[in-house]
């Protein structure tokens, strides 16, 4: 068992490895490429007033007169060595940049993240159980909408309706504007996150719902079900018995594997509410040309995904001895 | 589903269609008003888009079904026309995300071992970042407008649809036609192009569908934040970002009918796609 995991944590451990040293490949040459001049994009305003033997200097001071595999491999030893380099428009080395941000952030998709599951299971189980009813219907029905909704817009209504129109919550931000941060309470926190956490989890509903109600009208009509049935077996101890025991593995597991959309999601949920997270980092950081500070994110979210699926793997194992032991479900 | 049919055959009993042919039905019904809304763009005309300050910030009217925005232009008009442009980057983002899924997957299958391997960890690699974050780099890398967001969309989407045809043309390969293709001397390619890609022809149709709804969503969100189209040229995505400013103000209705009519063209796309699914999937001829 225990050698059987650590096998496993190793090859997790070269996956992970092998895939950010791909994506950083990937997202250097991507930048290469760009017709962007980062010299320009340094200079900005100033352009008038630097000349080109300005701008030869400024190149030879970053290194920009190099050639590029050298660069990468400049840059691939600073970030190995934990130095991601100075966010642009932060003026902050980029790995605080991102410590920072993280915290407001994981505090969001975490609430977020267990409001889509929750009622996204219960929604699934009851349409599940009341199969071809009403309820079932209006439940598809519902989370096809929701699948087609722009998560922003649904942002954009719920910021409109509650905080605009009713006032029941405040218009954006993390904190009060204008308190100092050892002033602010728990409250204040909850209260500035809980419309976008709303958005985020109302975005997440629709696939672990439809999901659930998929896998769990196949165990009831699967033969020991039936066989329950004629043993006198119904309602809910049915239900809890031989239903959801089943269909927690796979719910569970797609809620973790669903951190990329997670991540996704509270990109767009941040900046409706101007919610000062990783996402919001994202978008500032590519609208204005942040380039080490986007590869810090690109790397970050790739980390991100990569524990949501391992999260996912290992709990198979832990709960299913049937994956732990390599059989094919 | 099974009292619905009874009822309309008690009430219309000159009406034997199937559930297959109510399916088609449909679906041409949806595909006529996706097209509508494409065609309505361009025969609107530039006559709403002009500014008119003595009309502006006016509520929902019979004049101005959408109402008007803070220069006077009628929103009906822009939403129709935003509707337009989307689609038309969805549609072009989509195909190109197809075609590349139709090739890495036929490729991985046709291939060889190792070129699988080395596909299959290509696919993982794309689906390893957030669609979102994939894209607001590659569209700051294109340096925004149209290219960069249509790059970018094709670039992130056709991993999943890959997955399916990879599936799907390796259990072609396993078929003895293959197997004496081959061996009769056919090249790589000739296999490809004669034997497998008939076969995933109706599935590629239907992932093309299933795209067309993420294309256009992620097309709005790109935009939305400003990385994408320019607000020369106004998507509903543009249209959103630039009504969010105006919501403190009241404007509800700047937000909410441009966002709705997205969300009805997406879910009919989504619709479409389904209907198609269930024509060209086998399992569902003997209905």
């Amino acid at each position: 068992m225990l050698r059987n995991l650590c096998a496993f944590a190793g090859w997790k451990a070269i996956r992970l490895v092998l895939l950010l040293a791909a994506v950083s490949v990937i997202s250097f040459m991507l930048i290469e490429w760009s017709p962007i001049d980062p010299v320009q994009a340094y200079i900005g305003a100033d352009m008038l007033r630097v000349g080109p033997e300005q701008r030869e200097a400024i190149a030879a001071y970053w290194g920009l007169d190099r050639p590029p595999a050298e660069r990468f491999f400049k840059w691939a030893a600073a970030l190995l060595q934990g130095d991601m380099g100075t966010s642009m428009i932060y003026r902050q080395p980029v790995s605080q940049v991102i410590a920072e941000r993280f915290a407001a952030s994981a505090l969001l998709m975490a609430a977020a993240w267990l409001l889509s599951g929750l009622v996204g299971f219960a929604a699934g189980v009851i349409a599940a159980a009341r199969r071809g009813r009403l309820i079932d219907r209006a439940v598809q029905w519902i989370c096809y909408t929701l699948a087609s909704t722009p998560p922003f817009w649904l942002g954009l209504l719920l910021l409109m309706t509650f905080a605009v129109w009713l006032g029941w919550f405040p218009v954006g931000l993390s904190v009060p504007a204008g308190v100092l941060a050892d002033q602010v309470t728990l409250a204040d926190r909850i209260r500035h996150m809980a419309l976008p956490a709303l958005t985020l989890s109302v975005a997440g509903i629709a696939p672990v719902a439809l999901h659930t109600r998929q896998k769990l009208i196949d165990v009831l009509s699967s033969d020991y079900v039936l066989f329950a049935k004629a043993r006198g077996e119904k309602g809910a101890g049915l239900l809890l018995r031989h239903g959801l025991r089943n269909i927690a593995i796979p719910a569970v597991t797609l809620q973790f594997a669903s951190f990329s959309e997670l991540f996704g999601g509270a990109v767009l949920a941040e900046q409706v509410f101007s919610y000062p997270g990783l996402g919001q980092a994202t978008v500032e950081a590519g609208l204005r040309g942040d380039v080490p500070l986007l590869l810090g994110l690109v790397l970050c979210s790739a980390v991100f995904v990569f524990a949501g699926n391992t999260m996912a793997d290992l709990i198979g194992r832990m709960i299913d001895p049937r994956i732990r032991e390599g059989k094919v479900l | 589903m099974e009292r619905h049919y009874r009822l309309t055959r008690r009430f219309m009993p000159g009406n034997r269609m199937n559930r297959r042919q109510r399916s088609a039905v449909t679906a041409v019904l949806i595909a006529v008003l996706l097209a509508a809304v494409s065609i309505g763009a361009a025969l609107l005309g530039q006559g709403g888009l002009n500014t008119h300050l003595d009309m502006r910030n006016l509520p929902p009217s019979a004049m101005h079904p959408f109402g008007t925005d803070w220069l006077g232009r009628d929103m009906f008009t822009r939403t129709v026309k935003g509707l337009a442009l989307s689609v038309r980057v969805g549609l072009a983002a989509a195909c190109f995300s197809a075609a590349i899924a139709a090739a890495v997957g036929l490729a991985s299958a046709a291939l060889g071992k190792t070129a699988d391997r080395l596909l299959s960890w290509l696919i993982d690699l794309f689906l390893s970042v957030p669609h979102l974050v994939s894209l607001i780099l590659i569209a700051f890398v294109c340096g925004g407008g149209m290219k960069g967001v249509i790059a970018g969309v094709a670039l992130t989407h056709w991993p999943s649809l890959a997955r399916i045809i990879r599936a799907e043309a390796l259990q072609l390969r396993a078929a003895d036609y293959a197997h004496v293709s081959r061996r009769l001397g056919k090249s790589r390619w000739w296999v490809a192009t004669r034997h497998f890609m008939p076969h995933i022809a109706p599935q590629l149709l239907v992932g093309l569908l299933m795209l067309f709804p993420h294309a256009i969503l992620h097309e709005a969100a790109i935009s939305f934040i400003g990385l994408g189209l320019s607000p020369h040229e106004p998507s509903i995505g543009i249209i959103l970002s630039e009504a969010m400013r105006y919501l403190s103000a009241g404007l509800w209705w700047l937000a909410v009918f441009p966002g709705l009519a997205l969300l009805v063209v997406v879910r009919s796309f989504d619709r479409l796609g389904e209907h198609v699914r269930c024509l060209t999937d086998p399992r569902h001829a003997r209905e």
